[in-house]
């Protein structure tokens, strides 16, 4: 049995794609499992939408290879919640309220917050409450 | 025995030993106090986190015509002018005029009087709008225009109460989530805030002020400045544990320094999700090893220190004294704590990770000589209490 890995992807729909059913494509067509963080797709406006998506590597990149052949931008960072470094200053106050632990103590003995990009599940918590503005959407 | 003279001769000499708040309590297990005292000069303490009661003096100088401000708004904040013509006290939680606050609550306060300050350290400009109403020697009766901290005469820190000694702990008894200055508290004591740097704060190092007092040199976000007087609510005659350590805010400082000698990472505007805007603020304060009484008190351990636990859903607002419990910042640093038989989250809106950073910056400034110890003036008062505010009928 293929190994299947799990990609964060974040797609950028410009309007006129925003009404075409992609990503049941990408279950029905190419068996990817999905699992949806964020979406924001307003009719007749720009939409974004952060997943992830599960399969073999084949699946993955032919179900990407599908995304493409619409007018669709795909971001394999993964950043849809950004925290600004500049503007943190490691209180850790964000911290109980992130609820997958992607903000945690880093380090014990500094106190240190850090962020594991791939632990956030766009909750968008961390927005709300930093007192910094240190975390932001991407969208 | 050393003098504030011996001490600040051995830092002109560039030989003066300095530690951290965070690194003396191991070097004095190591050494003993006896030879610790002997051989360390100063420990640095440091705190950074929300300060409310924080604002400025600013002196813009005079137009042509000149003016009489008798209104003024930096950035669309209100500041006071009832000083001078042309000087004005800009607050640090002042929200900006046509903020909608609580009206759709929980408000954001995105930006007021805190981020003023923020922005005129980091050298932005800013709009200055003015109204009076005019006089024979001062005819203008309406000023906009644009300015930078350099081009003021005078920008001056002055904050009637930071360095709260000790602080509560926040935790929601209620069912509904609230919005305080504590942060936002999740119904039925889901999560608690706190809000102190523990054992590297300022006076829970020296908690009898034995050595931190009125004309103390302090390092205020990077400006060379001094503690005025008692902060506001100071009030160091509460309760303590054996050692001494207070059980609840007890002392405050009053801080001053000059503006444009900060650096902004250490003035920071802070929004607090339904409550308002203030200022958050690095201070370090260095302590002078005059002898092994005030080492000792330095060796203080988050373990050793304790902060009430307060419901402010009902006790706090309505100021009804009560404290669920106590509890060490050690428990309060390992995330969460125990409260009546439930585990509760906890955060802390306080930066122990700057405070860290403030404490080694300065005791580098000692080390190096830039920076001088002064022996207080005056002493802070032991032995007050917080008075509360009675709300009576007019006496005839």
């Amino acid at each position: 049995m293929t190994a299947t890995v799990t990609k964060k992807l974040m797609l950028f729909f410009p309007r006129c794609e925003c009404e075409k059913p992609i990503i049941y494509h990408l279950v029905k067509d190419h068996n990817l499992v999905v699992n949806v963080y964020r979406a924001k797709v307003t009719p007749e406006e720009e939409g974004y939408l952060v997943l992830d998506v599960t399969g073999t590597e084949e699946d993955i990149d032919q179900g990407m290879a599908f995304v493409k052949t619409f007018n669709v931008t795909i971001n394999t960072t993964g950043k849809g919640v950004i925290r600004d470094e500049n503007l943190c200053t490691h209180c850790g106050y964000c911290v109980p309220y992130c609820p997958s632990g992607a903000l945690h103590i880093a380090d014990e003995a500094t106190r240190e917050v850090g962020y594991d990009e791939a632990e956030c599940i766009e909750c968008l918590a961390c927005i709300r409450v930093c007192p910094y503005g240190a975390c932001a959407s991407a969208f | 025995m050393k003098t504030y003279q011996q001490i600040n001769d051995r830092i002109e000499s560039g030989k003066a030993v300095v530690l951290t708040a965070d690194e003396i309590m191991d070097y004095v297990d190591k050494k003993g106090l006896t030879t610790a005292a002997e051989e360390v000069d100063v420990v640095t303490t440091a705190t950074f986190g929300p300060m409310c009661s924080s604002g400025c003096f600013l002196n813009f100088g005079h137009s042509k015509p000149k003016i009489r401000m008798s209104e003024a708004w930096v950035e669309d904040v209100l500041a006071y002018t009832g000083v001078a013509a042309v000087d004005v006290y800009l607050g640090a939680t002042q929200l900006r005029h046509g903020d909608p606050a609580n009206m759709y609550h929980p408000g954001e306060f995105r930006y007021g009087g805190g981020h003023v300050i923020e922005d005129l350290v980091a050298g932005k400009t800013l709009q200055l709008f003015a109204l009076s109403y005019g006089t024979d020697c001062y005819p203008l009766r309406e000023l906009r225009t644009y300015f930078t901290i350099h081009d003021l005469n005078q920008a001056i820190m002055v904050n009637p109460r930071n360095c709260y000694q000790n602080y509560n702990v926040a935790i929601n008894d209620s069912d509904r989530t609230i919005y305080t200055y504590m942060g936002t508290l999740e119904p039925f004591r889901k999560n608690a805030n706190y809000c102190s740097a523990g054992q590297l704060s300022p006076l829970l190092n020296d908690p009898y002020y034995d050595v931190i007092g009125v004309g103390t040199t302090v390092w205020l976000a990077g400006a060379a400045g001094h503690v005025y007087a008692e902060g506001t609510q100071h009030a160091g005659g509460g309760q303590r544990t054996p050692d001494g350590i207070p059980m609840g805010g007890a002392g405050t400082l009053a801080l001053t320094a000059d503006m444009k000698q900060m650096r902004p990472e250490f003035v920071r505007g802070v929004s607090l999700r339904g409550y308002g805007v203030s200022l958050a603020l690095g201070v370090g304060i260095p302590i002078p090893v005059l002898n092994e009484d005030v080492l000792k008190r330095t060796c203080i351990r988050d373990r050793d220190i304790l902060a009430p636990v307060v419901d402010y859903s009902r006790d706090y607002p309505q100021n009804t004294g009560k404290v669920i419990r106590y509890v060490s910042y050690e428990q309060l640093r390992s995330g969460q704590i125990e409260v009546e038989g439930n585990k509760v989250a906890v955060g802390s809106l306080s930066s122990y990770y700057k405070a860290m950073e403030i404490a080694n910056l300065l005791a580098d400034e000692i080390r190096r000589g830039d920076f001088r110890l002064a022996e207080p003036i005056s002493y802070l008062p032991k032995n007050v209490r917080m008075k509360p505010l009675a709300t009576k009928e007019k006496s005839s």
